[in-house]
């Protein structure tokens, strides 16, 4: 008898109007997994997050978390079942500094958010966890920095930083390294690579340098299916990976 | 059966009032679809088209005259706000350019209670359409009568300008994406002052139109416009069609109120609002809310 | 050293003494502007909870003022001063106002910005129609002869004893909101008005806390209404008018957003701007509405953000 897969997606579709985006994909992700999900624009990957955040609501199939499934839930509620993601285009809250930022993110999930007239620097726990997630995604010098005034490579770190901040279970990354420089990208890889081990990680990614480094196992999507499915070297050798990034190129 | 002739009449009438509302509440779905800016000076400007009319009429004693300087003068004034006062917010958040027209209605109404004193003066309307007309047992001003043709013709000139004009494709472009519309090589930028001040034109005409019916005093422009904007919410933001149902029903939903229930007239049209709120919260024909 | 913390009790007891010896220095006329500077200050305070804070921009807030009038008008000209005392005066008009908040709101932060005005703007225009046609709240005369209310046995009527108990709620309705912006609830809010998607994303129930903001500020809306039912005596359908949920956007804008310190600078330059200017010259309305969208178009942190630009002054 084995633990349910952290998170096991079962014949999930997904239409707008004619546009089927995610159409039956089924997939299992073990807990403490790192998993990547690779596949060409179009793919249905960042649909596929949003199926499962419950952004969006599946057209068919269904979504387990640790066994249960998830139904649907509201993104909210999904977060607080511990679930929790960053976007690929960087969602931080500009005009708070850094220290906010993560802060309001680690009392998320907490008890006292509804003290009207406490004091915020009473809740201690959710301060030392920002500070400890600072430290994590190598922004411990910027506490105090307005977001929206940190360079574009450490927003990107405070997009994953927000998200690791609510302490969860497993952690959805969409292209953590969209629109950085190599030394960026560089910096993030092993950011990403000294992530707790407790964290099943799902990562979407296009720099295959990035995916290789970093995944357990690799899931390709495309045209909203899964194309195929194992481990770094199985993936490279499957020649129908390479047509499906040549042919849509 | 004096029940139906009554019935008659009021249907009349609630259509008049809503084809005023028609000719008032387009100007501002055209501003909000195409700036995105909920214009609360739009009463205002419809005060100023019944004392512009006012003016015209006290110089030329010529009411279609007055019917044709009011929205030239307050599509002017539009076109003085749109440039001089909303240009520079529209970098800043929409709610800077609704609070913005939010003071115009003080500025506007103090200037004319200035020039004009604080009471309320009644327009007379044209010689053609001063008396009465009667059918069967029904009799009503035949002024409203016009109103009502004038307003459909209106509606349609608008309807094929829109739909079947250049100027109308590049409002509607503008209307659905701005940065789509620049994109074309459309100047968006002459095209919102155009649109602002034609709102405002058409806002100021309503009011010279309304004015026999209702007379010109300095605070009609703030009591008008929460009934615009109902029609606006009720046939959806931003959408021709759904000012004129909007409009239509606006206007029946006020007249029979007063008849049938007298106690409660006014909630009338709030009672309609919150309905159609609760079941489509995007109006009628409003494109659906994010 | 001192913190700024400890500098700014400093202030604000300096300010509320004075605020209370005022009657000693001057006469009646500029005590009764003090005392309706005050009152509209709550009222200008509970909105920039919700616009400086929250960001919910509401066109609406004239319903919670006026509930808490009327509520108080009812009850204090109840049949045998039953409901004489903080009951009628203070709690009752404050748990109308929170419960038509409740009601308002639950539909109205469905949707946010500019349907959120209009939203917000037409609920408060239907209080104003059933009020202005309801038998039973005086209809388009509203409600006259409002006695002032007996707290802890004082008879409020005239002079020292209504002065003090103004000054007393409105400090504590500032503590109470000075409390809330800084409290957990306080930056939530924050974090929502910076970013609501996020907030969503990190697990925050978004709509209940808009919903908890609306309701806050509601609430003390109603107290304010309340107040200034017992100061003027009379309460009309006029206090639902749109209008007044505008006068408290313009004492917010002016006064300058997201301070609540603004919110009563607000309110003072618009109750100064209304009774002095008037005095000079009938033009306050253009003068008002000038001012406005020059703040607007120029400053629009209001005088707040004026004075922090200038020198520098921290909040």
């Amino acid at each position: 008898m084995t633990a349910p897969a952290a998170l096991a997606v079962e014949g999930l579709r997904r239409s707008f109007g004619a546009l089927t985006a995610v159409n039956g994909v089924t997939f299992a992700v073990a807990a403490r997994e790192r998993r990547a999900i690779i596949g060409p624009n179009g793919a249905g990957k960042t649909t596929l997050f949003n199926l499962i955040t419950g952004h969006l609501r599946p057209t068919g199939g269904r979504i387990l978390f640790e066994g249960e499934p998830l139904g649907a839930l509201p993104p909210y509620a999904v977060a607080r079942r511990g679930i929790s993601r960053s976007f690929q285009r960087t969602n931080v809250f500009p005009r708070l500094p850094v220290i906010e930022n993560l802060r309001l993110a680690a009392a998320a999930t907490g008890r006292g958010s509804y003290d009207l007239v406490g004091s915020v620097t009473r809740l201690w726990v959710p301060a030392e966890r920002a500070r400890a997630t600072a430290e994590a995604v190598g922004l411990t010098d910027r506490l105090d920095v307005a977001a929206g005034a940190l360079s574009y490579g450490e927003q990107r770190q405070l997009e994953i930083g927000i998200a690791l901040a609510t302490r969860p279970k497993l952690l959805l990354l969409d292209e953590p390294t969209a629109g950085m420089s190599p030394e960026e990208t560089q910096r993030m890889t092993e950011l990403l690579a000294g992530l707790p081990q407790d964290i099943t990680l799902l990562i979407i990614e296009h720099d295959m340098d990035v995916v290789f480094t970093l995944a357990d196992r690799i899931t390709v999507l495309h045209y909203g299916e899964v194309l195929t499915e194992g481990t770094a070297d199985e993936v490279k050798a499957d020649p129908r990976v390479y047509e499906v990034y040549l042919g849509s190129e | 059966m004096p029940f139906l002739p009554d019935f008659l009449g009021q249907a009349l009438n609630g259509l008049a009032y809503g084809a005023l509302l028609f000719l008032l509440s387009v100007g501002l779905t055209l501003i909000f679809g195409m700036l995105d800016i909920v214009n609360l000076a739009h009463g205002s400007f419809y005060m100023l088209g019944a004392y512009a009319g006012l003016a015209t009429l006290a110089v030329t004693g010529n009411f279609w005259l007055a019917a044709l300087a009011a929205p030239i003068a307050v599509g002017l004034i539009g076109a003085l706000v749109e440039r001089g006062l909303l240009r520079p917010l529209y970098r800043r958040s929409p709610l800077d350019q609704v609070l913005l027209t939010f003071g115009l209605i003080y500025l506007f109404e103090d200037l004319v209670k200035w020039g004009w004193g604080g009471r309320i003066r009644s327009i007379s309307p044209p010689e053609v359409f001063s008396g009465r007309v009667s059918f069967g047992r029904v009799t009503l001003p035949s002024y409203r009568l016009f109103v009502i043709a004038f307003c459909l013709v209106v509606a349609l000139v608008l309807w094929l300008v829109i739909e079947k004009t250049r100027l109308g494709a590049v409002i509607r472009a503008g209307v659905y994406d701005a940065e789509m519309a620049a994109g074309l090589g459309i100047d968006t930028g002459r095209v919102f002052t155009f649109v602002f001040a034609f709102g405002a034109a058409l806002g100021g005409l309503s009011g010279v139109i309304a004015g026999p019916i209702q007379s010109a005093y300095p605070s009609m422009g703030v009591s008008i416009l929460i009934p615009a904007l109902i029609v606006v919410v009720v046939g959806g933001l931003g959408s021709l069609k759904g000012s004129f149902v909007g409009s239509l029903i606006i206007g029946q939903a006020e007249t029979f109120g007063k008849v049938w229930l007298p106690g409660v007239s006014m909630l009338m049209i709030y009672v309609v609002m919150a309905l159609i709120v609760v079941l489509r919260p995007q109006g009628l024909f409003g494109r659906p809310l994010r | 050293m001192t913190r700024p913390g400890g500098l700014r009790a400093w202030g604000f007891a300096i300010i509320l003494v004075a605020v209370l010896a005022f009657p000693a220095a001057f006469g009646r006329y500029p005590v009764k502007l003090l005392q309706e500077i005050l009152i509209w200050g709550i009222y200008a305070m509970s909105l920039d909870l919700l616009m400086g804070y929250a960001g919910m921009v509401s066109f609406g807030h004239s319903a919670f003022f006026g509930v808490g009038g009327y509520a108080a008008a009812l009850a204090l000209t109840g049949p045998g001063g039953a409901l004489g005392g903080p009951l009628g005066a203070l709690l009752l008009p404050a748990a109308a106002g929170a419960l038509a908040a409740l009601v308002v709101g639950f539909f109205s932060i469905r949707v946010s910005g500019v349907y959120f005005i209009m939203l917000t703007l037409a609920f408060s225009q239907m209080f104003y129609a059933y009020a202005f046609q309801t038998a039973w709240l005086g209809a388009e005369d509203g409600i006259t002869g409002v006695p002032r209310p007996a707290l802890l046995g004082v008879p409020t009527g005239e002079g020292w004893a209504f002065h003090v108990y103004v000054v007393a709620i409105t400090a504590l309705a500032a503590l109470f909101l000075w409390r809330v912006v800084r409290s957990p609830f306080g930056h939530v809010l924050a974090g929502i008005h910076e970013n609501e998607e996020r907030m969503t994303a990190v697990g925050y129930p978004v709509r209940r806390y808009k919903l908890l903001g609306f309701v806050l500020a509601g609430t003390l809306a109603g107290l304010a209404g309340s107040l200034y039912a017992q100061f003027s005596g009379s309460i009309t359908p006029d206090a639902f008018f749109w209008t007044t949920s505008g006068e408290a956007l313009l004492m917010v804008i002016i006064g300058g957003t997201g301070t609540l310190g603004g919110a009563v600078l607000g309110a003072a330059a618009f109750i100064l701007l209304q009774s002095l200017v008037s005095t000079y010259t009938e033009r306050w309305m253009l003068i008002l509405g000038v001012t406005f969208v020059l703040f607007v178009l120029f400053a629009p942190g209001g005088i707040v953000g004026a004075l922090r630009g200038r020198i520098g002054l921290r909040a």
